[in-house]
């Protein structure tokens, strides 16, 4: 046996250097003739009509020689193929007088033979498709990925302010649509001069007429909400952007001649635009934006207009109960189980899920207390702060400054989201990654709050490459009469930055709440895929 | 439709009764330009396409023929009142309230004003606000008015206005008149708003921008009959008062008013989404309360004021004249109408204007004046200062200071005034001299 082995081995071994290196061989062969019978086939698919050039046919008329024949699907192609091959050209053996001929040809007449071929090829492929699709109809597997496969998806594009043709076609755009362009106001930091920064004090309003007739009065109203911060909030903009579409939907009417599911989309892209220009739409707008564009494409169009109306009045209803009232429900329902008595919790800024939850918790009579974190110059943890003091829940205030000192008293941290992006990646209010990391350092648990409608395709690892920056004057703040940063504008080396949001990394976040349950942050792109699915 | 403009062009000019007996208020002559132009222009300037003018049968006739007047591009649609009738702002809106189907912004036509519009509208639009409304630092005249001994003081019928910490918030407005024992401030206000800003050097433009709801109100109320004395008041008071029962009458006719107001808006069954959206919205106008933004009030009086730039509202003969030496400089227009005849050696200052068919001869000297059309100006006349209206016949070698002559008046060879006032188709005697004298008295 020993020897037998030891033959065996060596044996072995001299086949595996055989097989090596016949291997090779044969591997190069193979590969040789696999290159070849592929070449074969797309050149099949190609020279389906009589615009096959010299040089094709001669490789096709060697390879036929050459080659056993192939695939089962090469029979019928080849003899239809060579009936037509060897008729329209009388065709010499070698390969160099075609090399000779080709530069006779002329440019027109390759770009005829390589528009031909690709028509060739797709009517090929197509037919090729219903011949594979026919004997293999309940090839299983393969159809569940083809359902599951994302239809392609247009992300939004990044904004390039810096740009100057990106900039070119925005105006024209907006042009078109008749809405003004705002201008950027003040320095911008170089890190962050593809973004736009507005200024508070020129709303949009100034350059529109007053009564205005282009842009509904509702967006109008809306756009200014959102320039001036009266409405402020992912929750709330989305809200109130379909309440306003709401109004827009039941003053429109259908102009003669045309349909209204697609009359009205094209009748909301320039409200769109316009509150884009407001500020800058956040993904829940987004995804709010797509399901009601989509609601309208789906109206059949023999509905009638009033029929269509209320449809869509009561799919935006449909849509704020489920997506925002009954997951805020939701989550809560969830958050209460991992909130325990005698739990100090740690909330950051003002979000709107998280008031919730924690009001929802005291109310089951949870016993715990909040600290609330703040940070300029929005400082809207002070209304975060009224919110739950108001209820009788009871609250430290401190400024992010002092996050590391208040930590170790700290049991969870709470923390809303903007939005939750593809890649796990939490963007929320700036500051908020800065303190997911202190409580990933003195190993408190994050949790993150989020409904999925919030979800959105985007994948971002830092937060540079798409941001909002707001008004850098928000910055300034006069104490004892002074005002320092009064004329920062003068100063050639400063520059103020107002940031908006960060991204938080999944890595120090511990939970996400959704109302679909509580999930990992790396669980987010399979959400968005059963989404899809759904949709 | 956003908002409907509304000009109210009825008034009487009561406070300026030598220029208004022969030419009514709208139709007076500012830059030679009748001053309702102006407001028109502005609403033109912003963007409306039409305005619904409340006027008197006479000044409509006026309109018709006035060639200024053709410039405007927008289609007015005017509602003729009775001329002697005590129809105030107030009632004048409740008599047009069929065709006010939107929000509306009202404006007198004695309004002069080059402020950006969309900074009140804003207010309006931004809050949701009831009420919003146009403030501009009063003016000092300091020019002699003619036919006026002596400096006037103008110290009674001041105005108390109280906004908060903002600026913006409209929280107590009452006229002195009023105000007989002090003034005095509610409680619940000083509650909400802790830190009031009084100012009493305000001067009210008279453009209101007011919810389709006030109208509605305005037509079940029939004893408000004026906007800037009762309804403003009104509704800045009915920000603050409780909207709980009480026994007695009157209050209750009361809650029902503010429930029209507050109940009646475009989408009302839209109401707990507008909630929502300002529940789950992290911004309160106020802080350092338990309260919610706005304190949960539904009624709320906003108001912009300006310090800079031009706001005059011509209603006394003071404004009339400080008008009309700056209201030509809101336009770039030519100070000497094409058509004006003057000859070369004519001294006209850069500051006068010089309407069409004007005759100037020789040898006279204009300066910041305003001459209207188909004026006459012969030889050697000296004219300072001075407003002449259309149609004036100016003799030799006058010397005219600081007057406002009306249409259509003869001035003998020789006069010299000082200060008058001349009435329209007056005509003042040959070598006739006066010095601050009333028209009435030069007739």
């Amino acid at each position: 046996m020993a020897d037998s082995g030891v033959t065996d081995g060596l044996c072995d071994t001299d086949d595996i250097e055989r097989s090596k290196t016949e291997g090779k061989e044969l591997t190069k062969e193979e590969k040789q003739r696999l290159r070849k019978e592929k070449k074969h086939q797309k050149k099949i698919k190609e020279k389906k009509d009589d615009a096959a050039s010299h040089e094709d046919e001669k490789k096709k008329k060697k390879k036929k020689e050459e080659k056993p024949v192939g695939a089962a699907s090469q029979p019928p192609t080849q003899p239809s193929q060579k009936a037509p091959a060897p008729a329209p050209v009388p065709v010499p053996a070698s390969e160099t007088p075609a090399l000779a001929d080709k530069p006779a040809k002329s440019k027109a007449d390759l770009k005829a033979e390589r528009r031909a071929r690709q028509e060739s090829e797709r009517a090929s492929k197509q037919g090729k498709k219903g011949d594979v699709g026919q004997p293999v109809p309940t090839s299983k597997p393969k159809a569940p990925p083809s359902e599951l496969q994302p239809v392609v998806k247009r992300l939004p594009e990044h904004v390039q302010v810096d740009n100057p043709d990106v900039l070119k076609k925005l105006a024209k755009k907006l042009e078109r649509q008749q809405i003004p362009l705002r201008s950027d106001y003040g320095y911008k930091v170089s890190l962050f001069s593809h973004l736009h920064q507005y200024s508070r004090k020129a709303p949009l309003t100034q350059q529109l007429g007053i009564p205005s007739t282009v842009i509904h009065p509702a967006i109008v109203r809306l756009g200014l909400q959102y320039s001036q911060g009266i409405v402020a909030g992912s929750n709330a903009r989305s809200v109130a952007l379909l309440h306003a579409f709401k109004q827009v939907i039941r003053d429109y009417t259908t102009p003669p001649n045309e349909e209204l599911s697609r009359d009205l989309v094209n009748k909301l892209k320039p409200y769109i635009s316009f509150l884009n220009q407001c500020r800058p739409l956040s993904a829940s707008m987004g995804n709010a934006i797509k399901y009601i564009k989509k609601e309208i494409s789906n109206i059949p169009s023999q509905c009638k207009e009033e029929e269509a109306k209320s449809k869509l009045l009561s799919c935006i209803e449909c849509y704020i109960n489920e997506k925002i009232i009954l997951a805020a429900k939701a989550i809560a329902k969830y958050s209460i189980e991992k909130i325990s008595d005698g739990d100090v919790i740690l909330v950051y800024g003002c979000s709107s899920l998280v008031n919730h939850i924690l009001c929802e918790a005291f109310e089951k009579k949870r016993k715990f207390r909040v600290i609330v974190v703040d940070s300029r110059p929005r400082l809207e943890g002070r209304e975060a702060l009224r919110r739950l003091v108001q209820r009788g829940i009871s609250c430290t205030y401190v400024l992010i400054s002092a996050v590391s000192y208040i930590l170790p008293e700290v049991s969870k941290v709470f923390l809303g989201a903007h939005a939750l992006l593809a890649n796990g990646y939490v963007m929320s209010r700036v500051g908020t990654s800065q303190i997911a990391l202190v409580a990933k350092a003195f190993n408190v648990p994050v949790l993150v709050c989020c409904e999925t409608y919030k979800f959105c395709e985007r994948v971002q690892t830092d937060s540079f490459v798409s941001n909002e920056l707001d008004d850098p004057d928000e910055l300034i703040v006069t104490r004892k009469g002074k005002t320092q940063l009064e004329h920062w504008q003068e100063v050639p080396s400063l520059g103020l930055l107002n940031l908006v949001y960060d991204v938080t990394p999944p890595d120090f976040v511990d939970l996400v709440i959704t109302d679909l349950g509580m999930i990992p942050c790396t669980s987010v792109p399979v959400v968005l895929r059963v989404k899809n699915v759904d949709q | 439709m956003e908002l409907q403009a509304v000009l109210m062009a009825a008034g009487g000019g009561s406070r300026m009764p030598d220029l208004t007996y022969n030419t009514p208020k709208p139709m007076l002559p500012v830059g030679n330009k009748p001053l309702m132009w102006y407001p028109l222009n502005l609403l033109e300037r912003v963007g409306f396409e039409e305005v619904i003018v409340i006027t008197t049968k006479e000044v409509h006739k006026m309109m018709s023929t006035d060639p200024k007047m053709k410039d405007v591009k927008m289609k007015l649609d005017v509602v003729c009142i009775q001329e002697d009738g005590d129809m105030g702002t107030a009632d004048a809106l409740r008599h047009i309230q069929q065709k006010i189907k939107t929000d509306v912004l009202v404006v007198s036509c004695d309004l002069i004003t080059d402020v950006a519009l969309h900074e009140v509208v804003d207010l309006f639009r931004a809050h949701n606000a009831t009420l919003a409304m146009l403030m501009s630092k009063a003016h000092e005249f300091t020019d002699t008015v003619p036919g006026q001994k002596g400096k006037k003081k103008t110290a009674e019928q001041r105005d108390f206005v109280g906004v908060d910490q903002s600026g913006k918030r409209l929280l107590f407005m009452a006229n002195e008149a009023d105000l007989e024992d002090g003034l005095s401030i509610r409680k619940s206000i000083m509650r909400k708003h802790p830190r009031m800003h009084i100012k009493t050097g305000l001067e009210d433009a008279h453009l209101y921008c007011l919810k389709k709801a006030v109208v509605d109100f305005l037509a079940d109320n029939k004893s408000i009959s004026s906007i800037r004395g009762e309804l403003v008041p009104y509704l800045v008071r009915k920000q603050f008062s409780k909207t709980t029962n009480s026994p007695k009458i009157k209050d209750d006719a009361e809650d029902q008013n503010q429930k029209t107001i507050d109940g009646s808006t475009n989408h009302g069954q839209d109401e707990p989404l507008l909630q929502l959206a300002q529940e789950r919205s992290c911004w309160n106008d106020h802080r350092g309360d338990m309260s919610e933004a706005y304190h949960g009030g539904k009624l709320r009086c906003y108001v912009h004021i300006i310090d800079q730039g031009l706001c005059y509202r011509v209603n006394t003969l003071a404004a009339y004249i400080e008008a009309n030496r700056l209201a030509p400089k809101l336009f770039e227009e030519p100070a000497v109408h094409p058509s004006a005849v003057i000859s070369e050696r004519c001294q006209m200052g850069s500051d006068s204007i010089i309407g069409a068919l004007c005759q100037v001869a020789d040898k006279t000297s204009i300066k910041r004046s305003t001459i209207g059309n188909s004026t006459t100006v012969k030889e050697k006349v000296k004219v300072t200062n001075s407003i002449i209206m259309h149609g004036v016949t100016i003799e030799e070698g006058c010397n005219i200071q600081g007057c406002v002559i009306c249409s259509n008046a003869v001035i003998g060879r020789g006069a010299d005034l000082k200060y008058c006032l001349v009435g329209s188709g007056q005509q003042i005697e040959p070598e006739e001299s006066s010095a601050t004298r009333l028209s009435s008295l030069i007739e």
